[in-house]
Order: C-alpha cells, then sequence, then structure tokens
C-alpha cells in the first residue's frame, strides 16, 4: 500500500484552474455550440419529420436519406468536411472571413442533432392519437394548421425525455470539436494541462464544469415536463417544485 | 342536404361499402342502426372526407366534398378546398377526441379563429354562450381530463357547432359513456334536432332514435337494407336481416 503515499493529486491547481479565464472561456463556448446547435436541430427535425411523414416521395425521400447521412457517418468526419472541406470548395475571402470554426461546429453539430430529432419528432407526431388529427380536420384545419396547433403540441410532451437525452449526449459530444481547432471546454483543459504538466487536475477541472452543465439541464427537463404536463393531475414533482414549496411554507405563503 | 349516389369503400381486399345511396333533407334527422361492421361508421367519415371513396358520389348541400368532377371521374381536391367544405360539416366523435391540450373554452374558440379567422375577442364571446348552451358554463376554463365523459362530449358538441356546420354528423356519441351520462348528452342532441339541425346520427340509442329521428336507416354488410320512419321500422320491419337486428337490441 506504499504506493498509495506516491500519489500526488494538487487541488490547489484544481482550485486555481476552476474559475480560470480561459477554462470558464471555453465552459461558455461548449454551451454555446450545444444551444445554437440544439436550436437548429429541432427546427430541422420537425421540418425533416414532417417531410419524412408525406405521402409524396419528392418530399419524403429526401428527408430519408438525409438522415440516412448523418446518422451513418461519424461526427468527426461531418465536422472535418464542414469546416475544412468547405473551406477548401469555396475558396473565397468573404466565406473563409465568416466561417470561423465555431460557426462550422454550430452548424455540423446542429445538422447532426436534427437527423437524431427528425426521428424522435417523428415518434411523437405518432403517439398522438388518430382521432386528433380526425377532429382537427373535421373542423375545417388543413394539414398544416393540425399540425401546428393540434398535434405537435401533443407530441412535444412525448418528446422531452429523449430530446433532453440527445442535448446531454451532444452537450458533450461537442468535445470532438477539437478536430476542427475549437477550443471548447475539454480542449482548453487539454492545453492547460500539457503547458503545467497537470493532467489529472485539469481533467478534473473539464469533469466538474461538465457535471455543472449536465445537472442544470437535468433539473430544467424535469421542470420542464411538470410545465408541459396536461392537466394538474398528471403534473409530476420535480425537484424544484419541491424546493419551491418548502419556500414557500417557511415563508407562510 | 346530403344525397349519396351508389357509394363503394374499400380497406384493401374488404369492401366496406357497397353501394350505399341515400338522402337527408335538410333539417332531418337520420339515426343510422345495423351490426358492428355493416359499414355505418365508414359511411359517416366518407362524407365528409376522412375516408376517400373509390366510387360512387356523396353531395353536400349540392357539392360534392374532397373531389372535383373531371370527365366522369373523381379527383381529389386539393387540401384547402377539401378543408373549406369539412368546415360546414360538423362531427362528434365516439371517443370525444378533444384537444387534451387546450381548455373547454379554448377546444370550441380554436377553428373559428384559425380557419374562420374569428378575432378572439369575438369567438371567445360565442365560445362562452355555446358552452353555456350546452350546460358548462361553469367548466370553461377546465381542461378535459378533468371533465366528465358526459361533459368532454357537450364541449365536443359545442366546438362542431362553433363553425356553424349545415350538417351535422355524430358517430355513436353515446356509446363511450357510463349508462347515468347518455341523457345529458342526448338532451342535448334533442334540442339541437328541434332547432332544425340536419343531423346524421349513428346511435343504438333506440329511445332517441323514437323520440328525434325522422328516419331510421339500417345498415348491413356495406348496403342499406330498410329504411323508414321509425314507428314502421321498429314495429313492422319488412326484411328478415332487419327482424333478426332489431330482436337482438329491443
Amino acid at each position: 500500500m506504499e504506493w498509495l503515499l506516491a500519489i500526488r493529486f494538487d487541488f490547489d491547481t484544481v482550485g486555481d484552474f476552476l474559475f480560470d479565464p480561459i477554462i470558464l472561456r471555453a465552459m461558455r463556448q461548449t454551451l454555446y455550440i450545444a444551444l445554437l446547435a440544439m436550436v437548429l436541430g429541432v427546427g430541422l427535425g420537425v421540418v425533416l419529420a414532417v417531410m419524412r411523414d408525406s405521402r409524396n416521395p419528392i418530399v419524403s425521400a429526401p428527408a430519408g436519406v438525409y438522415v440516412w447521412f448523418w446518422r451513418a457517418t461519424p461526427v468527426i468526419l461531418q465536422l472535418l468536411m464542414v469546416y475544412f472541406g468547405l473551406r477548401q470548395l469555396i475558396d473565397e475571402d468573404i466565406f473563409r472571413d465568416n466561417w470561423t470554426r465555431f460557426r462550422a461546429a454550430v452548424v455540423t453539430f446542429g445538422l447532426n442533432e436534427a437527423a437524431y430529432m427528425a426521428e424522435i419528432v417523428r415518434g411523437g407526431i405518432q403517439s398522438v392519437e388518430a382521432g386528433q388529427m380526425d377532429a382537427a380536420k373535421s373542423l375545417g384545419m388543413t394539414n398544416m394548421q393540425a399540425l401546428r396547433r393540434i398535434i405537435l403540441p401533443q407530441a412535444f410532451r412525448v418528446m422531452i425525455p429523449p430530446t433532453g437525452n440527445e442535448f446531454i449526449a451532444m452537450l458533450k459530444n461537442t468535445s470532438v470539436a477539437f478536430a476542427i481547432g475549437v477550443v471548447e471546454l475539454l480542449n482548453a483543459a487539454r492545453i492547460q494541462a500539457a503547458a503545467n504538466f497537470r493532467p489529472m487536475e485539469l481533467y478534473t477541472v473539464a469533469a466538474f464544469w461538465y457535471l455543472v452543465l449536465v445537472s442544470i439541464f437535468s433539473l430544467g427537463q424535469a421542470e420542464l415536463e411538470r410545465v408541459m404536463a396536461v392537466s394538474e393531475r398528471e403534473r409530476p414533482e420535480t425537484l424544484l417544485s419541491r424546493a419551491m414549496a418548502i419556500v414557500g411554507t417557511r415563508r407562510g405563503v | 342536404m346530403v344525397r349519396s349516389v351508389d357509394v363503394h369503400k374499400r380497406f384493401g381486399r374488404l369492401e366496406v361499402l357497397r353501394g350505399v345511396s341515400m338522402e337527408v333533407a335538410k333539417g332531418e334527422v337520420v339515426v343510422l342502426i345495423g351490426p358492428s361492421g355493416s359499414g355505418k361508421t365508414t359511411f359517416l367519415r366518407c362524407i365528409n372526407h376522412l375516408e376517400r371513396i373509390d366510387a360512387g358520389r356523396i353531395y353536400v348541400d349540392g357539392e360534392l366534398v374532397g373531389y372535383r368532377e373531371k370527365n366522369g371521374r373523381l379527383v381529389e381536391d386539393r387540401e384547402r378546398e377539401v378543408a373549406r367544405k369539412r368546415a360546414a360539416i360538423g362531427m362528434v366523435f365516439q371517443r370525444f377526441n378533444l384537444f387534451p391540450h387546450l381548455t373547454a373554452l379554448g377546444n370550441v374558440i380554436e377553428a373559428p379563429i384559425r380557419v374562420k379567422k374569428v378575432p378572439r375577442k369575438e369567438a371567445e364571446e360565442t365560445g362562452r354562450e355555446r358552452l353555456t348552451k350546452v350546460g358548462l358554463a361553469d367548466k370553461l376554463s377546465a381542461y378535459p381530463a378533468q371533465l366528465s365523459g358526459g361533459q368532454q362530449q357537450r364541449v365536443a358538441i359545442a366546438r362542431a357547432l362553433a363553425m356553424q356546420p349545415k350538417l351535422m354528423l355524430f358517430d355513436e356519441p353515446t356509446s363511450a359513456l357510463d349508462p347515468e351520462l347518455v341523457g345529458e348528452v342526448l338532451d342535448v342532441m334533442k334540442s339541437l334536432a328541434r332547432e332544425g339541425m340536419t343531423m346524421i346520427v349513428v346511435s343504438h340509442e333506440m329511445g332517441f332514435a323514437r323520440e328525434v329521428a325522422d328516419r331510421i336507416v339500417f345498415m348491413d354488410e356495406g348496403v342499406i337494407v330498410e329504411e323508414g320512419p321509425p314507428e314502421e321500422l321498429f314495429l313492422r320491419p319488412s326484411q328478415p336481416r332487419t327482424q333478426a337486428f332489431l330482436s337482438k337490441i329491443l
């Protein structure tokens, strides 16, 4: 057991770098890439899901091919193609100046996420009873009106848990963006680790921030599920709602 | 108001409607009866084009619904046109099909606002009146999950009426209800019939049929077997199939 004494984990280094401006900036990069990509992914995912369920093959086939391509190739390859590949193909200064690593990462993760979201949205739409569409149509709504006002609001509730999973997975996957030189959380930690010869401490810092980010979003997801519940009766309790209730009773509300 | 001519409909190999012809006059209340699988519900769904038909014609107020006629053949209408014609035909479903994410009032005003472009304030006002009329003045902001089956079905009727339809279709409106809740829904339908609404009702509520229907239509195996005024059809059915069916349910 003597080897245990040889372990030198420097807690001071962890403390020094936990709120280091470079690390915090990288953490924000990670967060921004994930959030923007998710917005793009959900938006495009809804469009793709609706396209795929179209009876017209000219509409549904491209959506099928899209999902197939983005799901069947590694995200690291997609990053390389979207950043380096496009810079090679589009040899214009105005494009090269604007096509930053950060933007390429947002677009790649967004397009990639859309392929997975398309399947989740499709599952959500299919989970809504057929009678809902009948009722909407019998009232004179077009397919689009029925989809937007009746079907999707109900589908979203079913979509929240798998979408939350997707978001958490993607948040962590943004670390792959180091392949095109984005200084996101893990990459920043790696660079600092090399410069300071303190890999374990710096990886711990990175792990800490990933844990914090994912925990915040897990709480947010539970809260969203609560708000989207159909009625009070089905409304689940969440950590936050319980905490609020306790605070409320203490205040005598 | 409704004229159906030799309507055929098949699901794959199964021929559900095998030449259905009938007419419903303005203000008339017709009750469709028949064993399950006889094609009653399918026929009802063909009238507002929730189902396509394979042959024949269905006219509502003189117009084909969901189709145009081109060189003697049926061509499906554009979606907007289908939706426009459907808006004039109200439908009430067996399982209510209320929108669970909207309140009772929300259910009633949704289509007038989105489809008819009625201003929200005006839609809310008439919506409140309609819900009051079906006895739900105190349930405006309740969600469907908080309502009993009978209350839900009354909201569904108010929702269909909010589009000011010229024809109402009822697909077994009381068969998913607990027995003690059937009456409140039938009462709403009765008063609607008294106001002169044209109604086609698929139902096995014989009391309702006797009291309200102008005509009973008995369907079996995709065709109309017999039709007539309730007292005549119930007391003196001429066809053996009608007799056999009535002996089971009366």
